[in-house]
C-alpha cells in the first residue's frame, strides 16, 4: 500500500501501481486482487482469509517526477518477491526509498540550462543563441524551483514561466546576446513542458485505464496550451514596447 | 551532424536529471535521446516531420524496452526522456507567435502540424508497447524471466 502511494506520488504509470502492489501482497500470502488504482487515489482490499478483510482508500497528490523513486521501488518489490525481506523490513525500506534525496537544487537548475542550450543548438541556434538560452534556462528553471513550485498554481505557474523565457530572451536578443530569437525562446521554455504527463497519459489510454489517462493527458495539455498562452502574452508586451522586431 | 547527435544527447541527460532518473542511467538514457533524434533527421527531409516522429518515436521505444530488459528496470526511465527531443515543442511555439501576430492562417497550420506530430508519438507509442516482453527478452539474450 505504502510502495502504491509512493509510486503514484512519483508519476508512475497505474498499471506498473497496481502490478507491484499485487505482487507484493501476493508474496505475504495475502490475497489482495482487488484493487482500484486513478491517477490520485488508491482503493484497496486485502483478505488473509475469508473472515479478515482490510480495506483502506487513500488519496495521493498527483504530480511529481521521481523517476528514481520508480526504479528503487521496482527493484524492492523484485527483491520482496524472492524473498528477501520480512514485512517489517520491507516496510522500513520503502521508508528509506522515501527519504531517498531529490538531486540538488543546483544540479537541477544546472540541468535545465544545459537542457535549453542543447535543444536550441538542435533548432539551429548558433552558439550565442545556445548561451542565451543556457542562462535563461537557469532563470527558468530557478523560478520553477522557488517559485512556481511553492506559490503558484499550474494554470498561472506555467503561463508565468512561458512568460518569464519569452521577456528574458527578447531581453537579451536585444542586448545583442544571440541571434536568433525564435530558437532561444523554443530552448529555454523546453524545461516547462510536461513531458511526464503527456507520454504516460499516452500509455495509460493504451492500457485502457481511460480516467487516469484522461486526466494525465489534460494535465499536459493544459500545461502546453498555458506556456503558449505565456509566450503569446510575452510577445505582445514586449512588442508593444519596441516596433519592427517581429517581422517574419 | 554529429555535433546535433551530441546535443541531442546532451539535452536528454539535462531532462532526465530534471526527472531524477538514477545517475547510472543518464549515459544509456542519452544515446537513446540522440538515437531518436538521428532517425529523424535521417527522415525529415524523405518523409516530412509527421512519418520521421513516428519513425523516431519507435526507435527510441523499442531501444527503450531493450535497455529496461537489459539493465532489468521500468523503459519508462528512458523512455520519458528519450522521447523529449521529439516532442513538437518548436511548433507548439510557432502557433502561438502567429497567433499573437494576427496570422491565422499560419498559426493553424502549424498547430495542425503540431497536432499531427502528437498523433505520429502516440501511435508509436501505442505500437510498440503492445510487442510482448518476450520479444526483448529474445533480443537481448536474456531468456531468464524478468519479474
Amino acid at each position: 500500500m505504502q510502495a502504491g502511494c509512493l509510486l503514484l506520488e512519483s508519476g508512475a504509470e497505474i498499471f506498473r501501481v497496481e502490478e507491484t502492489m499485487e505482487r507484493i501482497c501476493h508474496h505475504y500470502g495475502i490475497k489482495a486482487d482487488r484493487n482500484f488504482v486513478l491517477t490520485n487515489g488508491i482503493f484497496f482490499t486485502a483478505e488473509y482469509d475469508d473472515v479478515n478483510v482490510f480495506a483502506r482508500v487513500q488519496r495521493v497528490k498527483v504530480g511529481g517526477s521521481r523517476l528514481d523513486r520508480i526504479e528503487a521501488v521496482n527493484q524492492l518489490s523484485r527483491e520482496i518477491e524472492s524473498g528477501m525481506y520480512t514485512p517489517d523490513e520491507a516496510l522500513k525500506e520503502v521508508d528509506r526509498i522515501k527519504r531517498i534525496p531529490a538531486i540538488s537544487p543546483g544540479v537541477q537548475i544546472f540541468a535545465s540550462g544545459v537542457g535549453s542550450a542543447a535543444f536550441t543548438f538542435l533548432l539551429g541556434g548558433s552558439l550565442s543563441d545556445c548561451l542565451a538560452a543556457f542562462f535563461v534556462g537557469l532563470v527558468v528553471y530557478v523560478y520553477v524551483l522557488f517559485i512556481f513550485k511553492r506559490y503558484l498554481s499550474k494554470i498561472v505557474g506555467n503561463i508565468g514561466g512561458g512568460l518569464l523565457a519569452t521577456v528574458l530572451c527578447i531581453f537579451l536578443y536585444f542586448v545583442e546576446v544571440g541571434d536568433h530569437m525564435n530558437f532561444m525562446i523554443i530552448g529555454s521554455v523546453m524545461p516547462l513542458v510536461p513531458g511526464i504527463s503527456f507520454t504516460n497519459g499516452i500509455r495509460e489510454i493504451a492500457e485502457e485505464n481511460y480516467i487516469s489517462g484522461a486526466v494525465r493527458l489534460l494535465d499536459a495539455i493544459l500545461a502546453f496550451l498555458c506556456i503558449a498562452v505565456g509566450v503569446g502574452i510575452g510577445i505582445s508586451i514586449m512588442g508593444s514596447f519596441v516596433e519592427g522586431v517581429f517581422i517574419l | 551532424m554529429i555535433l546535433q547527435l551530441i546535443a541531442a544527447a546532451l539535452g536528454t541527460i539535462g531532462f532526465a536529471v530534471l526527472f531524477g532518473v538514477p545517475r547510472k542511467y543518464y549515459l544509456v538514457g542519452g544515446l537513446i535521446g540522440a538515437a531518436g533524434w538521428g532517425i529523424y533527421c535521417i527522415f525529415i527531409d524523405a518523409a516530412g516531420s509527421t512519418v520521421a516522429t513516428l519513425f523516431a518515436t519507435v526507435v527510441v521505444i523499442f531501444l527503450s524496452r531493450m535497455a529496461s530488459v537489459w539493465k532489468k528496470c521500468p523503459a519508462t526511465i528512458f523512455l520519458i526522456s528519450g522521447i523529449i527531443p521529439l516532442v513538437p515543442g518548436s511548433r507548439i511555439y510557432w502557433t502561438s507567435y502567429y497567433l499573437v501576430m494576427n496570422q491565422l492562417g499560419l498559426a493553424l497550420e502549424t498547430g495542425y502540424e503540431a497536432v499531427k506530430c502528437a498523433v505520429a508519438i502516440v501511435i508509436g507509442i501505442v505500437c510498440v508497447f503492445e510487442l510482448p516482453q518476450g520479444v526483448f527478452l529474445f533480443l537481448t539474450g536474456n531468456r531468464k524471466k524478468r519479474k
